[in-house]
């Protein structure tokens, strides 16, 4: 009891103190702040971009491609082979009618808002049963294309993002024209980075012929896919790739989130080194100021626990309040940024914003108290040892 | 020089403090180099692009093949002096996690444009005469040890064989290739268009032109001239300088320069702020030396000088390990980003623009202190204690 009241009087007595010292604490704070900064920052692209490749994968939509191909572009199928894997047993049926859609996956060249130059934006064709599978997809301004025609409707991210993909105008790819009729949501997922169309219009424009790359179906329910998986597979007909979208999806990200990650986190540590460095001098100043006052106390008969955790405290406060301004400033200067970025699977463009969650803040502002802890433990035990007679002495 | 042990004597004064800025520096200069390999990495495709090199795509976008019957047409447009096409491939050797670029070309057109590709003159010649033969960068062989005489298997994506004979195209390796300059892409596979064509049937299509222009003053105009050739056509072309187009596809990754350098301003934000901080501490406790300094007849501007002298020697020994570890460091670090960034390395301008940071931090933590010191009067030193 009388430990906890010495430890909270010292503390106290330390934090008042601090507005002596504070060009040294600011240098501090603003060491922590930095580091929290840019961790924060940094680890909000992968964040941002694992949300748009995370949202819509629905575990019981399926996703088929030819065998071997580790994504939509590389893939092939023909007609005959979508039929069969529509009919295929699991696959969720409307009015006797299989949930499904056939499609092709290219991508077109369209200027980046930000920079002009020009950027591989997705371009997918697909079946009326892609509305279906993908319920989340939803009209918010103009209305669907129509069957046949060369109109598209644009996702909303894409619009934002690229120039030119306003309702209404009208596009030159090739030798066709096509039409912008719409622009759709589809829950902050990557489809709303792509332009679709009729599968059947596409398939000319491109020179596709009859074919297709991959077939989305709607399954009866998520245990059903391992018997769809199954039955595909066993097929002597197919040679094909069975995943859950959801899968797929968390594959293409998991490329740039890696990198991001490393990246992050190994400029992190580094910094945060230099920035405990950094601490470590700042709390060896303080305890070097207060020198004086801590022989007294001690004189008085303080014993050096509470000495040890009044120093500690301080320094743990330089790094919250470093690690609060940090989070607050990367949050300020991240959260919410748009922006693309290729993804390397398709070699085509996803449409993102920066997210900095509150996961990340917490692993921030763990990162301050962690360098608090560090910077201040040795200072700390310094103070305490402090002969009492010559801490006396000392001006 | 005289004045050194001084100096050094100072910054022993308080060797903990000394050191833990050293190391803070150290730390910072260090990061500097690496995200300075990071950002060359990024843009070295863009660096070493040849100013006189035009690239020739299909208009609608890349992935799109163009008719194979266009190059007569390219070299036949005036202000061409040479042209050539190539395919990309996009296959996998054993896992699509083993990720390099394998492009189908023309052997002798690709390496009379690409001087930067430098072969041996019989390896060369032993490609142009195999048909099965394919030459890789340098740090793609190292990566997976392959030896010139290895048979490598590689899986296609889009080009699936239609001859029959397996699905595995089998490369000889006949040859490896090294970068005139340490920013070339030592990570590609190049092989005979032929023999892709004799696998898929010849389709007479390729991925797109490579043109080098006459007159790097006219290359604009060659350009248009191209695209005029195929306007209107099915097969729409749009032709850029290489450099352009290196940049636009950077920019299709995203901004990575300026975000890399938003975190090199931070870090010397924060460094700037240490550093000084400690030589104002440092400046602060020796009031009382200052003034005995000037009794002694020390003038303000060596004072100044001494006190400049000081930070810079701190800074500049911290910036000078922290680079060169980190140039040690990059070699080692190079597998583990070879995917990504297959060219890595410190560059030597990004070295020297570390050494002038330094120096300018070294400046900037002093400046204050410094010119503090210089203008303390020697009453008002000797009574402050």
């Amino acid at each position: 009891m009388r430990w906890m009241r010495q430890t909270a009087a010292v503390t106290l007595m330390n934090l008042k103190s601090l507005p002596r010292r504070w060009g040294s604490a600011l240098v501090a704070v603003v060491g922590f702040a930095g580091v929290v900064a840019v961790f924060v920052a940094v680890l909000s692209i992968a964040e941002g971009f694992e949300q748009v490749m995370g949202t819509v994968g629905s575990e019981s939509t399926a996703l088929v491609l030819r065998g071997g191909s580790d994504s939509e572009m590389s893939s092939g199928l023909t007609l005959e082979q979508t039929r069969i894997v529509k009919q295929a047993p699991g696959v969720r049926r409307e009015s006797g009618e299989p949930v499904a859609s056939a499609e092709l996956f290219v991508i077109v060249d369209v200027p980046k808002r930000s920079t002009g130059t020009a950027a591989n934006v997705p371009l997918r064709g697909v079946e009326p049963g892609a509305f279906l599978v993908r319920p989340e997809v939803e009209i918010v301004e103009g209305r669907r294309f129509r069957e046949g025609r060369n109109e598209v409707i644009v996702g909303t991210a894409a619009a934002s993002q690229f120039a030119g993909l306003e309702l209404g105008n009208r596009l030159r790819w090739g030798e066709a024209t096509w039409e912008v009729v719409g622009l759709f949501e589809a829950g902050g997922g990557v489809h709303e980075s792509e332009i679709w169309t009729d599968a059947r219009v596409l398939q000319p424009a491109y020179r596709r012929g009859a074919t297709f790359q991959s077939v989305y179906t709607a399954l009866e329910s998520p245990e059903s896919f391992q018997a769809f998986k199954d039955a595909l597979t066993a097929d002597p007909r197919l040679e094909v790739d069975v995943t859950r979208e959801s899968e797929y999806l968390a594959a293409q990200s998991r490329v740039l989130r890696s990198l991001v990650g490393v990246l992050g986190n190994l400029i992190a540590a580094l910094m945060a080194v230099g920035a405990t460095f950094g601490a470590l001098n700042t709390m060896y100043s303080a305890v070097a100021a207060r020198g004086r006052e801590i022989a007294t106390l001690r004189a008085l008969g303080f014993q050096g626990g509470p000495v040890v955790v009044s120093v500690l405290a301080e320094s743990l406060f330089l790094a919250l309040v470093g690690g609060l301004v940090g989070g607050a400033l990367a949050w300020a200067a991240a959260n919410g940024y748009q922006t693309a970025t290729m993804n390397w699977q398709t070699f085509s463009q996803v449409a993102f914003s920066l997210r900095v969650t509150p996961a990340l803040l917490v692993g921030g502002l763990g990162y301050a108290l962690l360098m608090g802890l560090l910077g201040g433990l040795f200072p700390a035990v310094r103070a305490a040892r402090l002969p009492v007679v010559s801490g006396l002495r000392q001006r | 020089m005289k004045y050194l042990p001084l100096l050094w004597r100072n910054l022993m004064r308080r060797k903990a403090r000394t050191l833990f800025t050293f190391l803070s520096v150290a730390v910072a200069f260090f990061l500097f180099g690496l995200l300075m390999a990071v950002k060359n990495g990024f843009e070295a495709g863009i660096e070493i692009a040849g100013q006189d090199r035009l690239l020739t795509i299909h208009k609608v976008s890349i992935i799109q093949l163009l008719p194979l019957r266009y190059l007569e047409q390219i070299r036949a447009v005036p202000g061409v002096a040479a042209a050539t096409h190539s395919t990309w491939f996009g296959g996998v050797y054993q896992d699509p996690k083993n990720f390099f670029p394998q492009i189908a070309v023309e052997p002798e057109e690709l390496l009379d444009l690409y001087p930067e590709y430098i072969v041996p003159s019989e390896q060369r010649q032993r490609w142009v005469a195999t048909r099965t033969g394919a030459i890789v960068g340098r740090k793609l062989a190292e990566r997976f040890g392959w030896q010139v005489g290895d048979r490598i298997p590689i899986q296609p994506t889009f080009w699936r064989p239609q001859d029959g004979d397996g699905d595995t195209y089998e490369f000889d390796l006949v040859g490896l290739y090294e970068g005139a300059t340490p920013d070339v892409d030592e990570t590609q596979l190049f092989f005979h268009h032929d023999y892709l064509m004799e696998r898929v049937g010849d389709m007479g299509q390729v991925g797109w032109y490579v043109v080098s222009v006459a007159d790097p003053e006219r290359a604009d105009e060659v350009a248009q001239a191209i695209d005029g050739l195929f306007a209107n056509s099915p097969a729409e072309t749009k032709t850029t300088t290489e450099k352009a187009f290196m940049q636009g596809f950077a920019q299709q990754v995203g901004n990575t320069g300026a975000l890399l350098m938003a975190i090199v301003a931070v870090v010397f934000f924060v460094i700037l702020l240490i550093a000084g901080n400690t030589m104002a501490q440092a400046v602060r406790e020796r009031t009382a030396e200052v003034g005995v300094l000037k009794t002694l007849g020390f003038t303000g501007p060596t004072v100044l000088g001494l006190v400049l002298g000081e930070s810079l020697l701190l800074v500049g020994g911290a910036a000078g390990l922290g680079l060169i570890l980190i140039w040690l460091a990059v070699p080692g670090l190079r597998p583990l980003v070879e995917t990504f960034l297959p060219v890595f390395y410190v560059p030597a301008r990004s070295l020297a623009l570390g050494a002038s940071l330094a120096v300018a931090l070294g400046l900037a933590s002093g400046g204050l202190p410094a010119w503090l010191a210089m203008r303390l009067e020697i009453v008002e030193a000797l009574r402050r204690r």
